[in-house]
């Protein structure tokens, strides 16, 4: 498979940790202990709906002290494509899944001399993990978790219990806002901030960082996109000689591997780049939503990252 | 000029150039260097009052670059009389600076190698470092054989100043080091040993 070694996964425990947020707790099928991963790796979690294949990363929070299980947050979301849906609704303990091997994306960087790690909501899932390895390495660090009110932290508890005083908490209902500007001044040269959150955190925070004069080098971010639909156009493929429909609520990987073609990914979600594709040629308009290639290069018009970007037009000719 | 190399390890020094956005400049230079710090600073004198040069004549100290980049008026100068006392001041504000602060280093490639060696401990990723090769072409060289270092080193093949080695200059670069990499030249066939070149004057 493109996507690296599966591992057959079955769910051990279901936590509602918020109205809207769940955790699982997946614990290897086969009684094997699951592979060791470094904080802010992520797993894809390939779903069966009615033969139909949903595959979301998830971050992984934590491996069990025996090795046997990981677990995941799902928050629920209104507009899903049927991924978090069906994680929340179809679900149930001792439901089975199919994971890929942990890849990372969004690692500590292990020469700073601090760490900074700013989640909001659901973002808190990679940062749970990196913060819990920062303290066992003994490394200078801090959180930075906001969130909408305090029944809508999930991991808020958690948080201040394990790390203490080095937990700041914001809560949007009471008006606490993550400032940047007051965050950033005086951290010690050799400091690397990481954020995981909705876009729009991610955006001014990244750019705080920078308008404080910190290096690029040093601001460290992940997000995971949901394939935006979009009008639906046709994907030839000249290497298999195959042409597909790619539907309004499909991504373009999807269809290419209902076709039958097995196409490179790995995260699904526009940040790590393994599906880009060379685009021979197309009628209509590139739309890239992904966070991976260089302006240029989406300019250019020669290269799409199958998993999250697609055609505004009739037909779209893949090099695959 | 620096030319490109296949070995992906050779550095390569993009040039000088203020960042805008740095609360504090921190200015690392040696020799020629002073003239690309001239040049850069030149065209953004406002950062100058947030700006800290460093500064070892080394080579050039007959110039009067001294003069000239004191003449900035920065916020700090301190004219260091050697790379090595240079680097000890340059290592105690290392420790105490902030993030914000943008580092500069620039000189002969031994010299920007040794600022960005000793700002590595601190957590400065190398990328993030504003670099500029200025004056001589000289490596620094490091045996891989007796491990000894050799400074200055102009022409391939070369002695090893420690083991006696006849070694061949190689552009794979130690980072960590700061030194290119030299290794023995006529392992295979004792005593035969290509002309020698003076590749780096």
């Amino acid at each position: 498979m493109s996507g690296g070694v599966e591992i057959t996964v079955r769910v051990a425990e279901i936590e509602q940790a918020t109205a809207s947020v769940k955790r699982f707790r997946l614990a290897s099928a086969s009684g094997e202990p699951l592979p060791v991963f470094s904080a802010g790796s992520h797993v894809v979690v390939s779903m069966d709906d009615g033969g139909h294949r949903i595959r979301n990363p998830y971050s992984l929070i934590d491996r069990a002290p025996d090795g046997l299980s990981y677990r995941i947050g799902v928050l629920r979301t209104p507009n899903s494509r049927g991924g978090s849906i069906f994680m929340h609704e179809r679900v149930s303990v001792g439901s089975e899944l199919v994971i890929t091997m942990p890849v990372n994306l969004f690692p500590l960087i292990r020469t700073g001399r601090k760490h900074v790690l700013v989640a909001g909501g659901i973002g808190v899932t990679p940062i749970y993990a990196m913060a819990d390895e920062l303290r066992s390495q003994n490394a200078p660090y801090e959180v930075h978790y906001a969130m909408r009110d305090e029944a809508n932290g999930a991991f808020a508890a958690e948080l201040v219990e394990r790390h203490g005083d080095k937990v700041r908490l914001y809560r949007d209902d009471a008006r606490e806002i993550i400032r940047v500007e007051e965050m950033l001044p005086n951290q010690p040269l050799g400091t690397h901030l990481y954020v995981c959150g909705p876009e729009g955190m991610i955006n001014a925070i990244l750019a705080g960082g920078r308008a404080a004069g910190w290096p690029v080098e040093n601001l460290h971010s992940e997000r995971f996109l949901a394939p935006p639909g979009g009008a639906p156009f046709s994907v030839a493929l000249a290497k298999a000689g195959i042409t597909a429909e790619v539907g309004p609520h499909q991504s373009l990987l999807e269809a290419i591997e209902e076709a039958g073609v097995d196409a490179p990914y790995l995260c699904r979600g526009g940040a790590c780049g393994q599906c880009v594709t060379t685009v021979l040629s197309f009628e209509g308009e590139l739309i890239h939503n992904d966070h991976y290639l260089t302006d240029e290069e989406k300019a250019s018009g020669t290269k799409i990252m199958t998993c999250v970007s697609r055609l505004n037009g009739r037909e779209l000719v893949l090099d695959l | 000029m620096t030319t490109l190399s296949d070995i992906k390890s050779r550095p390569i020094y993009a040039g000088l150039k203020v960042d805008d956005m740095a609360r504090r400049h921190l200015v690392a230079a040696e020799g020629e260097g002073a003239l690309a710090v001239i040049e850069a600073f030149s065209r953004a004198p406002d950062a100058l009052d947030r700006t800290t040069i460093l500064y070892c004549p080394a080579g050039s100290a007959a110039m009067g670059h001294d003069t000239a980049l004191a003449d900035l008026n920065p916020d700090v100068f301190h004219l260091a009389p050697s790379p090595q006392t240079l680097l000890v001041r340059l290592n105690v504000m290392l420790s105490t600076a902030t993030m914000g602060t943008r580092l500069y280093a620039t000189g002969t490639e031994g010299f920007i190698g040794a600022v960005i060696a000793a700002a590595l401990p601190f957590g400065v990723d190398h990328h993030s470092i504003y670099t500029e090769h200025r004056g001589s072409l000289a490596r620094r060289v490091q045996c891989v054989h007796c491990k000894g270092m050799t400074e200055n080193v102009t022409a391939t093949p070369f002695t090893c100043s420690h083991c006696g080695l006849t070694l061949f200059v190689r552009d794979h670069y130690s980072r960590r080091l700061g030194a290119f990499q030299g290794v023995c030249v006529d392992a295979e066939e004792p005593g035969v040993i290509p002309p020698v070149e003076e590749l780096y004057k």
